[in-house]
């Protein structure tokens, strides 16, 4: 490990505490703090309040700072690392404008559930509430979109700021946190006083299921006749792939995974059934809305899976397993709520429903596997390729999954290109599709697989990014080129603001109101992909994408980024239009499914 | 819709107030009063919190209220077993035709004078809402200049403290 570094281990004769009686500056004890948590790589951008900081971080042996263009793309970068990696991801900002652009990115993080401490300098203390220059109050700005925030204004409160900051970011429901510092704190002398331990009274995640909930889960499970798997992303924050897949192959029960939670169980497995969602397959919706019992794992009945929620899953008990006590009776009411980190439920779920089967407790699920597979059958994700002969976008996304395969990371940006992404390419492990769900925001895919691919460097990194999002954030491909961070991108080209053209399309008479961004005729992403340092790559028919796409595999030395100029009409089906029940399902235009009336 | 009174005890840190009362705000739940002090532990207090929400609400209030790191327990305070105060300070117009009856009101309502001038008298009050209502209402008549009043602040009645178990984690 690095120089001067100490580890976490207790020195008795101190009380726990690894003290060091040399005077070092805040900035340097940040440093260190950064160091003792073992972050080895913070994305950010200096400026005057942060500058201090950025003196001593040049000297880290361990820890690498990569220059970004945008903080934006800074704190995506870092949300991506973390999403990628499971660890906590860093960024660092200046303060007032530089902490506002990170704004989005910790807003974001707090909607997915991501482990994110983002490092902010404040102007000094002495100047707070003078409206100074560059002054931006960025604990209050980012009170509500945190898991909680610092104000920093004592050199001597920086190692613990950073100790609770990493252990709040990436213990119980992970998310963000701020620690915003002030100027003077980090230039002022200290000595480096490593708390031992975290003192946090009000906070104590409960991560040990209720046992006796469990075994009334178990009972539930074992008696449905129509249960579904309802999987979210806590099951991937969580790390609980495989007790999920135990659960699975044990009850034989059909799975359904949410945006976010798309890897946690293989979609080549037979009993999944797919994304349930706004746009999520019939089989999946179905299986929800015809079910006699939710299993749910950290997921969070959000509207965008649920639809008219009065009308979501009507007939179904529901076990709610989240970490998060808040989320659960939020949007819908818990038969058997248990609090609890997923993956130790589930790990106590297995045992409870085998000896719930070995005592001959089991229902029958063929009749509702018959449902389900006459469900699939009949309406099974796809798409009609455009007849004027233009380049389908559903099928470049498609080749995309089958030629660069489940091994790899793909990001996403928002949008229709984010939802054929999810649909089509086929996922199999955890942590491997890093989209922004909850908040959608544009421009995350560029600056996500610029993190995922610094955090895993050895798995092929692509961003499958629409032509609105690309130009949020694309400036972070100079980043790519200069730190060599090889990720690819696949530009999901149909020159308009995709999603939105699909809602004026079926609900404001074709009526175009600003959604054409002429990108097919500027920027030239050739020559801008050309301009960064990334090879650039344009297809225009079918039968070049294979080509295209193993070209960008072969190229490891530099970014790839494919202009895949597609048919703009294209759009996401199945969809359940906003607000509706779920029930109202289109598997395409005016075109509806049956559920078949199965009586309990 | 039901009146809930709330005692929350939070570490006593710069922001702990904000972070509550924008949590009320973002969650679109409306506070009826807020009073906040010391406690019998340093570096901890109180805030009692009153909201006018139905059940389901009032759980994800305490739900959310509890995922903030600084605080530390929460207690609803039932009507039936706890004392809750309200503290009002009213100045009336105080010639001295109307003294004598105001007086006689304080009396009644067992509260106090704490300041007399020429032109007004000052008269301090503590009690519940429903005392506190009808001592305004006494005391209309006579002319009221101005009235500041305090949120409530409730304890519950018997030998069991909220903090019992709460601070020492």
């Amino acid at each position: 490990m690095a120089q001067g570094r100490k580890t976490d281990v207790s020195d008795p004769h101190k009380e726990g505490k690894t003290v060091m009686s040399e005077k070092i500056t805040g900035a340097q004890s940040l440093v260190r703090s950064l160091e003792q948590v073992e972050a080895e790589v913070v994305f950010g951008i200096p400026g005057g309040a942060i500058l201090p900081a950025y003196d001593p971080l040049m000297d880290s042996k361990s820890v690498r700072h990569i220059l970004v263009r945008h903080e934006q793309g800074g704190g995506h970068a870092a949300q991506g690392y973390a999403a990628a990696t499971g660890r906590v991801g860093v960024c660092m900002a200046t303060s007032g404008p530089g902490a506002t652009n990170l704004v989005t990115p910790i807003a974001d993080a707090h909607m997915d559930s991501v482990p994110l401490v983002a490092i902010t300098g404040q102007v000094s203390s002495a100047a707070i509430g003078s409206d100074a220059f560059q002054e931006a109050d960025i604990r209050g700005i980012t009170m509500p979109i945190t898991k909680h925030n610092y104000l920093i204004t004592n050199a001597d409160d920086i190692p613990r700021a950073i100790k609770e900051a990493f252990h709040l970011a990436s213990t119980g429901r992970p998310g963000p946190v701020l620690v915003d510092i002030s100027k003077d704190a980090l230039q002022n002398e200290t000595t480096f006083d490593w708390p031992a331990f975290v003192d946090m009274p009000g906070y104590k995640p409960t991560t040990k299921p209720h046992a006796r909930q469990i075994k009334e889960a178990a009972r539930m499970i074992v008696e449905a006749k129509r249960p579904v798997l309802y999987v979210g992303g806590g099951v991937i924050r969580a790390g609980a792939n495989k007790e999920l897949r135990a659960l699975a192959d044990l009850t034989g029960i059909p799975v359904v995974t949410t945006l976010m939670a798309r890897g946690a169980f293989p979609d080549s497995h037979p009993q999944h059934m797919g994304m349930p969602g706004m746009h999520g397959s019939v089989g999946a919706v179905g299986a929800l809305q015809q079910s006699d019992l939710l299993i749910t794992l950290g997921a969070r009945f959000d509207d965008r899976v649920t639809g008219k929620l009065s009308s979501f899953a009507p007939r179904a008990s529901v076990i709610h397993i989240d970490i998060d006590p808040a989320e659960i009776g939020k949007n819908r009411v818990a038969d058997i709520p248990i609090v609890a980190d997923v993956r130790e439920a589930l790990i106590q779920l297995v045992p409870a429903v085998t000896a719930e089967f070995d005592a001959g407790n089991r229902a029958d699920l063929t009749p509702w596997w018959k449902t389900l597979n006459n469900l699939r059958e009949t309406y099974p994700v796809g798409y009609d390729l455009p007849t004027d002969g233009t380049l389908s976008p559903q099928l470049v996304i498609e080749r995309l999954g089958k030629i660069v395969g489940p091994d790899a990371i793909y990001t996403s940006g928002v949008g229709q290109h984010q939802m054929w992404a999810a649909q089509f390419i086929g996922y199999e492990n955890p942590n491997t599709w890093i989209n922004s769900g909850g908040l959608g925001t544009m421009g995350y895919a560029i600056p996500a697989a610029m993190g995922a691919k610094v955090g895993c460097p050895d798995k092929a990194v692509w961003a499958v990014d629409g032509d609105g999002c690309f130009q949020m954030t694309n400036q972070e491909l100079a980043t790519c080129t200069i730190n060599d961070i090889p990720i690819k991108v696949a530009l999901i080209n149909n020159s308009s603001l995709g999603m939105v053209r699909q809602w004026q399309t079926l609900f404001y008479n074709e009526r175009y109101s600003n959604t054409d961004l002429h990108s097919h005729s500027f920027p030239d992403f050739v020559k801008l992909a050309d301009a960064y340092g990334c090879l650039g790559l344009r297809v225009t028919e079918a039968d070049e994408i294979d080509k295209a796409i193993e070209k960008a595999m072969e190229t490891n030395d530099v970014p790839v980024v494919i202009d895949f100029r597609v048919h703009r009409d294209a759009m996401v089906w199945p969809m359940v239009a906003a607000g509706m029940s779920n029930d109202e399902i289109q598997f395409a235009r005016d075109l509806a499914p049956k559920w078949e009336r199965e009586e309990a | 819709m039901a009146r809930h009174t709330l005692s929350v005890l939070v570490q006593d840190q710069p922001g702990v107030l904000a972070r509550i009362s924008a949590l009320f705000s973002r969650r679109a739940y409306n506070i009826e009063s807020l009073a906040v002090g010391p406690t019998e532990t340093p570096d901890v207090s109180r805030m009692t919190i009153v909201v006018d929400v139905d059940d389901q609400a009032l759980e994800q209030i305490t739900k959310q209220l509890n995922k903030l790191i600084n605080v530390l327990k929460i207690v609803e305070m039932d009507d039936s077993t706890a004392i809750g105060r309200e503290l009002m300070l009213i100045k009336m117009r105080g010639d001295d035709s109307h003294r004598a009856a105001i007086m006689q009101h304080v009396e009644v309502f067992r509260g106090r004078i704490v300041d007399v001038s020429g032109e007004a008298v000052t008269i301090e009050v503590t009690g519940s809402r429903d005392k506190l209502e009808a001592f305004v209402a006494a005391l209309a008549p006579y002319g009221i200049k101005e009235i500041v009043q305090s949120g409530v602040v409730a304890l519950a009645r018997g030998g069991r403290a909220i903090g019992d178990r709460a601070v020492r984690g």
